[in-house]
């Protein structure tokens, strides 16, 4: 007996009834997609809201007076990390990953229900600890998101009382919750796949989602080390990470622990957490570009191993975020090779998705809109990944605007773009409603346009010097005036961009209200997900008998077939021919 | 197939009716506890590899001195060691024995070794508590030396993942009671494998931590930690 034929035997006597076991304490993977999501991007829009906040002050500094220095610092740190772990890493793994791994693979659920229930419980408990900084004396950490030690923890820090130590175990129960869902991720992938689901024949987004998985799985240790050891130096005064050192004029009772430790710890996880975003990202772009040019993906074999190759590297380059720390020359030089050398891989991933769209039948529907603007933010923020990289170009602009500029679009605009890509194309299957094209496309424009005004003014302000997490920065000799007129403009093109987001959730609440009734498979695409019997996907997703896999995922325009894409679960023999086709190959 | 083969695959190619290798396939190899379990000591392992790593980088600053080498340091003499190492050896084996009886369809005496597999390791965790009072008595409590910070905190670690274990036994307990044996054995399997590393893992701490400084400083140049690099 297969897994899956056990759990369709356990899914009859499994059937959720009342309200509460259906919705709220839900074990069926989509339920809990879905609760991961809402709560993901409700807390986006906290700090989408906190980088308003923040543009206000560097735009019109001293013009709103609720904004002080101290309130600055932390709406930069939570910005931050809220974004980078509690959106993007919740909202890509614990959102899609859950919604979209069992459905692509052809399982019923993931392989621990119950575990993947207590993964969603145990992440929302994780962001409420968060959020209940904002509410303590002093208020939530200030230290920047990196949470570099000793500053962190010592007074003069705003939030470095009750505000650091919710930051830390907030982590820290994150952590737990993504091993828990991780655990299922890899294991439902690994052991739950349908009949005829080779590996090569899984989709991409499962691909990215899975080694995502498994990074995260080996680096999140590292943010949890950390936050243990932190956590320790500020309640119970042990010196992992503190060095001997004097605050307020007292001599403090630290024995001289080593913040670079920390720093190694940190990136450790911080690296590979640019991957842990970026590889879902990565394998959703892909199918998201296939199915839209009508076209199979270019170079499969190369894109699933330039994710396990992408993967396995961004474990040793995590130093290229520590070039200013006064570490060993020849560190320095041996991260900078590595960082390069993961650049070729995701080049090669580019040109694939470039070849993809090449002499593709282009759909310019909104969420190839959204997927082709990725590959120019991403392209943008990779080039600008290469300078700083490199030891000598970085040391100068390390600290500035341009790193600020690089990140946002490798890390959180080209995120953002295939989060936006991948919403706009499965909403269907998941509420059954299409949404809003015009409302859509004017999000796509306003997104994709206002988010260049916002960033790539960053890399001339980087370049100019202008340093990043300070308050104010009038009066500095070498900064031009003009550097505060462009502040302005790109403070005005950041609330453009939020505004752009209500449009986008204003167009979730109203197509799911008024829209369209979405077809089972509206983009006519060939993975299991679109050939669920229900639209939207009912309880054990496949009805009483689950999918049997003839074909990888990429079955788009096939020569001699009369529908441009065949289904992963149709075979051969019932695969429609086209006539004329026919006649013109017999006639040869 | 191996993974390299797999890898390998070209699955744009037409498979000819009937002659598709992916649907002659069966699993015969479904076992995701198994699986949850291979990568759960995976991160476990990860964990304490940074750990050790992190006290090997602090090992080399000034104020590290080590617990053990000299005959005035409390780690020195390592008999409440062996003997705490002696007591998790009884509860592995004895976890072994209650998976040879499970085998044999002998409940009673799975319930037996089970419960010595968890009285086995609640002496051991009480008789590692005794250490962490001896060592604080002679004066080297949590905070009171670097390497002190770490003994406490790599046991304490080590012992929550004992408590987690026997936690994550209770339902076999449970099992036991109602008297269903028939998948007992397999699960004992994991359940051996989750004691047996945990009692690898305190033998490796029990060594580092019981290591004089001659042999932390060659594990430290090992890793590459000098003084200029922290």
């Amino acid at each position: 007996m297969t897994i899956s034929t056990s759990y369709a035997a356990a899914h009859q006597h499994d059937q959720p009834g009342s309200f509460w076991t259906r919705y709220v304490w839900s074990q069926d993977h989509k339920v809990i997609a879905i609760q991961y999501s809402l709560t993901a991007i409700f807390v986006g829009l906290v700090a989408l809201v906190l980088s308003a906040l923040m543009r206000l002050q560097l735009g019109f500094p001293g013009q709103f007076s609720f904004i002080d220095s101290t309130h600055y610092l932390q709406f930069v740190t939570m910005h931050g990390m809220i974004m980078v772990v509690y959106l993007l890493t919740a909202l890509l793994l614990g959102g899609f990953g859950n919604y979209l791994i069992p459905l692509m693979v052809g399982a019923r659920d993931m392989v621990f229900p119950f575990l993947n229930m207590l993964s969603y419980w145990t992440y929302l408990l994780s962001v409420l600890v968060l959020l209940a900084s904002f509410f303590v004396p002093g208020g939530p950490t200030g230290a920047g998101w990196t949470l570099y030690p000793p500053q962190a923890i010592l007074p003069g820090t705003p939030g470095s009382g009750a505000g650091i130590l919710l930051m830390l175990i907030s982590l820290a129960i994150f952590i737990v919750a993504f091993t828990m869902g991780g655990l299922n991720y890899v294991c439902t992938v690994l052991q739950a796949r349908t009949r005829g689901m080779t590996l090569m024949r899984m989709p991409l987004t499962v691909w990215g989602i899975f080694v995502a998985t498994i990074l995260g799985l080996l680096a999140f240790p590292a943010l949890l080390v950390s936050a243990v050891m932190m956590f320790l130096d500020k309640t119970v005064g042990t010196s992992f990470f503190m060095p001997v050192i004097m605050s307020m004029g007292e001599q403090l009772d630290y024995s001289g622990g080593s913040p670079i430790l920390f720093q190694h710890l940190f990136w450790f996880f911080g690296h590979p957490e640019v991957y842990i975003v970026a590889l879902p990202a990565f394998g959703i772009v892909s199918d998201i570009l296939a199915t839209h040019a009508r076209k199979n993906i270019f170079g499969y074999r190369m894109m699933v191993w330039a994710i396990v190759a992408i993967g396995g590297l961004s474990f040793v380059v995590w130093a290229h975020h520590m070039y200013v720390s006064g570490m060993n020359p020849y560190f320095g030089f041996f991260f900078a090779t590595t960082t390069l050398i993961i650049a070729v891989p995701t080049a090669l991933k580019v040109y694939n998705w470039v070849l993809t769209l090449w002499q593709g039948n282009i759909h310019l529907t909104v969420p190839m809109l959204f997927a082709i603007g990725f590959i120019f933010t991403f392209v943008h923020g990779g080039l600008t990944g290469l300078f700083l990289g490199n030891v000598v170009v970085d040391l100068p602009l390390s600290d500035t605007y341009f790193v600020v500029g690089h990140f946002h679009m490798v890390m959180g605009v080209s995120p953002v773009m295939v989060l936006f890509a991948a919403i706009y194309h499965w909403f269907p299957k998941v509420s059954g409603k299409l949404l809003h094209d015009g409302l859509g496309k004017l999000h796509f424009w306003g997104t994709f346009i206002g988010t260049y005004l916002v960033f790539l003014p960053m890399h001339y302000l980087g370049f100019l010097g202008v340093p990043r997490r300070y308050y104010a920065i009038s009066g500095t000799d070498f900064i031009p005036e003009s550097a505060q007129s462009l502040n302005s403009s790109i403070t005005v093109a950041a609330l453009v961009v939020a505004l752009m987001q209500l449009l986008f959730i204003a167009n979730l609440i109203i197509s799911l209200r008024w829209g369209k009734t979405a077809s089972a498979n509206p983009w006519q695409a060939t993975t299991l997900e679109w050939q669920t019997p229900q639209t939207p996907p009912a309880h054990g997703n496949f009805g009483p008998q689950l999918p049997t896999v003839y074909r990888w995922a990429y079955d788009y325009s096939v020569p001699g077939a009369r529908d441009d894409f065949i289904p992963q679960n149709l075979p051969d023999s019932a695969v429609v021919i086209d006539d004329a086709q026919a006649y013109a190959k017999a006639g040869q | 197939m191996s993974i390299f083969s797999k890898l390998t695959e070209k699955p744009w190619l037409a498979q000819p009716e009937g002659q598709d290798a992916a649907l002659q396939y069966l699993p015969d190899d479904v076992w995701p506890q198994r699986t949850a379990l291979k990568f759960l000591l995976a991160v476990i392992s990860v964990l304490f590899s940074l750990f050790i790593v992190t006290m090997l980088g602090r090992s080399q600053l000034p104020d590290f001195q080590v617990l053990a080498g000299e005959p005035w340091l409390p780690l020195s003499d390592r008999t409440s060691l062996w003997l705490n190492s002696a007591i998790l050896l009884g509860s592995s084996l004895c976890m072994q024995c209650a998976q040879w009886l499970a085998r044999q369809q002998r409940g009673n005496a799975v319930l037996a070794a089970l419960t010595a597999a968890v009285a086995l390791v609640m002496l051991f965790l009480f008789a590692q508590y005794r250490l962490w009072l001896q060592l604080a008595d002679a004066g080297f409590g949590f905070t009171d030396t670097a390497a002190s910070n770490y003994f406490y905190l790599l046991t304490a670690l080590h012992g929550a993942h004992l408590l987690g274990g026997v936690i994550a036994l209770l339902p076999v307990f449970w099992q036991l009671a109602k008297g269903g044996t028939a998948t007992l054995a397999k699960t004992l399997i994991l359940c051996c494998w989750y004691w047996h590393y945990l009692l690898l893992l305190w033998l490796l701490l029990f060594w580092l931590l019981s290591s004089p400084a001659q042999t932390i400083n060659t594990l430290a140049a090992l890793c590459g930690f000098g003084e200029a690099n922290l």
